[in-house]
């Protein structure tokens, strides 16, 4: 396994990572890699293979069994309250189902990227200044979604509804950003645009990016790097020049079973 | 590679056990308890007589009668109302606590839920004559009943409304860094409203119907005026009110249906 060793000072890195489901079943097993700041890092495997945990021990959205998770050099298990929601704010996160409140306005939905900074009764009587009033009409220019600001979150298609949620993440101002399968309810066309932007605020921006994905090509066209997953174990990883089409399928292979 | 083994039913469920076990207790219990209470068919056809005669008086209904209880129907709706609005606002708290999806620690939900399912088995009656004697004759003894009877009931009705929302939202929430409070404000409120503000209209519904049965206890309203009609053998003024309160009744219903179909 060629690990990138020779970067340091990474903004992530797992060690001996191990997750056991309270039911028993095993979602990662002796995880250890570093991701360096400012990766374009896209995770495949098959389903179940422990894709969509992996993502989420880094924001504590699942805790982990045994272990390190580290987070600028710091270890993210002992965070409790205050200091878990300062490591989330800083960490934006983009989900398959684009997790927007339908009911409201696209504008509240991406100022609720901040309530991490506001105390919550400012957040309750929303009152955010104009200031990140003017950054949320920023952000959707960024996804070049401003004539919906004020349309209702189901009115947009699920493209627009996923740019939203990017724009979301883009208020916390992350210097991560996680995306579990982001594309998996998209057609090719709004596929590309999503991707797209994703990879644009990586090179733009510097955010670190980590994309859980199941479509391989998409992952060669846009990854700095491919790791495998395989039943919760780390079975690949190449940066992108050195993957090929032979170590990718060895990544889909199951084991025979005993 | 062999063909998977179809996985064989239990013989419970082969045989549907637990629907016939169900249905057979359900037939044993329905006979049992009319035995025990000597529901009597025939007892109901030897007195339909007295019914007739009831019904010729109240076919006349002293129209003058509605001047009078124009102020106590009036009463019996702002009854309903006060109640069933302090009874929804706090289940509005205690919903959120008994919400399996948003309390993970079972025994404070379990000790919630205990405490609503105990409150929902008080019969609304027995409250109604508890609070006049507390209170005296008069809309305070309904007003409380009508709080704790909603509450009870909206409370159950809210907490399973919560218990279908789509989680999704309040995963996003909590990944941006959210305190309990703003996401329970960004994520939970805005996907259960509509239907709370529903479940408040069918509660009040009910109340209203309820109300006029309570002031037959003293609890204030129409209630009282209907007692009274009864006692004095008034059936025509009986008739008066039934048939307002019928009016009534319907217009809110009607008002709150159309609301609710606005609103889902
Ligand atoms: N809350 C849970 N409780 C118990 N087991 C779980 C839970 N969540 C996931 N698992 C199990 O952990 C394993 C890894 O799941 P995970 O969701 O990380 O897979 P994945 O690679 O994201 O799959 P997919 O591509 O289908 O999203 C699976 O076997 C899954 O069944
Ligand atoms: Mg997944």
């Amino acid at each position: 396994m060629q690990a990138t060793a020779t970067q340091t000072n990474p903004i992530i890195s797992f060690k001996h990572v191990n997750k056991i489901y309270d039911n028993g079943t095993v979602g990662l097993k002796d995880i250890n890699f570093d991701i360096p700041r400012g990766q374009f890092l896209v995770v495949v495997g098959l389903s179940g293979a422990g894709k969509s945990t992996l993502l989420r021990t880094i924001n504590r959205m699942h805790e982990i069994t045994s272990g390190e998770v580290l987070v600028d050099n710091e270890s993210v298990s002992d965070y409790k309250g205050k200091a878990l929601r300062h490591l989330r704010r800083h960490i934006g996160m983009i989900f398959q189902n684009f997790n927007l409140v339908k009911r409201a306005t696209v504008e509240k939905n991406v100022l609720s990227g901040l309530v991490g900074y506001y105390p919550t009764w400012r957040c309750v009587l929303g009152l955010f200044t104009p200031h990140d009033r003017k950054r949320a009409f920023q952000a959707l220019d960024r996804v070049s979604l401003t004539k919906k600001l004020f349309s209702r979150a189901d009115e947009l298609s699920g493209g627009q509804q996923q740019r939203v949620a990017i724009a979301r993440a883009l208020m916390q101002d992350p210097k991560i950003m996680l995306a579990d399968e982001p594309i998996a309810s998209l057609d090719p066309r709004t596929t590309k645009a999503v991707m797209d932007t994703l990879k644009r605020l990586n090179r733009e921006d510097g955010i670190t990016v980590i994309v859980n994905l199941h479509s391989v090509e998409l992952a060669r066209e846009y990854a700095d790097r491919i790791v495998g997953l395989r039943s919760g174990e780390l079975v690949y990883d190449e940066p992108i020049d050195q993957v090929t089409e032979a170590g990718l399928n060895q990544i889909y292979q199951t084991k025979p079973e005993a | 590679m062999s063909t998977p083994e179809i996985p064989q039913r239990p013989w419970r469920q082969r045989y549907h056990v637990s629907a016939i076990a169900w249905t057979v207790t359900i037939v044993v219990l329905l006979i049992l308890s009319s035995m025990a209470t000597g529901a009597n068919f025939g007892m109901f056809l030897a007195n339909i007589n007295q019914f007739t005669v009831l019904l010729v008086q109240m076919s006349h209904p002293a129209w003058a009668y509605l001047s009078v209880i124009i102020q106590p129907l009036y009463e019996t709706i702002q009854m309903a109302i006060l109640g069933t609005t302090i009874g929804a606002a706090f289940a509005i708290p205690f919903s959120l606590l008994a919400a399996s999806n948003l309390v993970g620690n079972k025994v404070l939900r379990n000790l919630i839920r205990l405490f609503l399912d105990l409150v929902r088995t008080l019969p609304d009656l027995l409250l109604a004559a508890i609070f006049v004697a507390v209170f005296g004759i008069g809309s305070t003894a309904g007003v409380i009943t009508l709080a704790i009877f909603s509450f009870g009931m909206v409370s159950k009705l809210f907490y399973e409304v919560i218990e279908t929302i789509d989680m999704g939202p309040l995963e996003a929430m909590k990944s941006v860094g959210a305190s309990k409070v703003t996401i329970i404000w960004y994520a939970v409120l805005p996907q259960i409203l509509n239907q709370f503000v529903s479940y408040f209209l069918y509660t009040l519904e009910i109340n209203v119907r309820a109300s006029t049965v309570l002031g037959y206890l003293g609890a204030g309203g129409i209630g009282v005026y209907l007692q009274r009609s009864l006692d004095q053998f008034n059936y025509s003024a009986t008739a008066v009110i039934i048939l307002a309160t019928l009016v009534v009744v319907m217009v809110i219903d009607g008002v709150s249906n159309h609301l609710r179909r606005v609103l889902l």
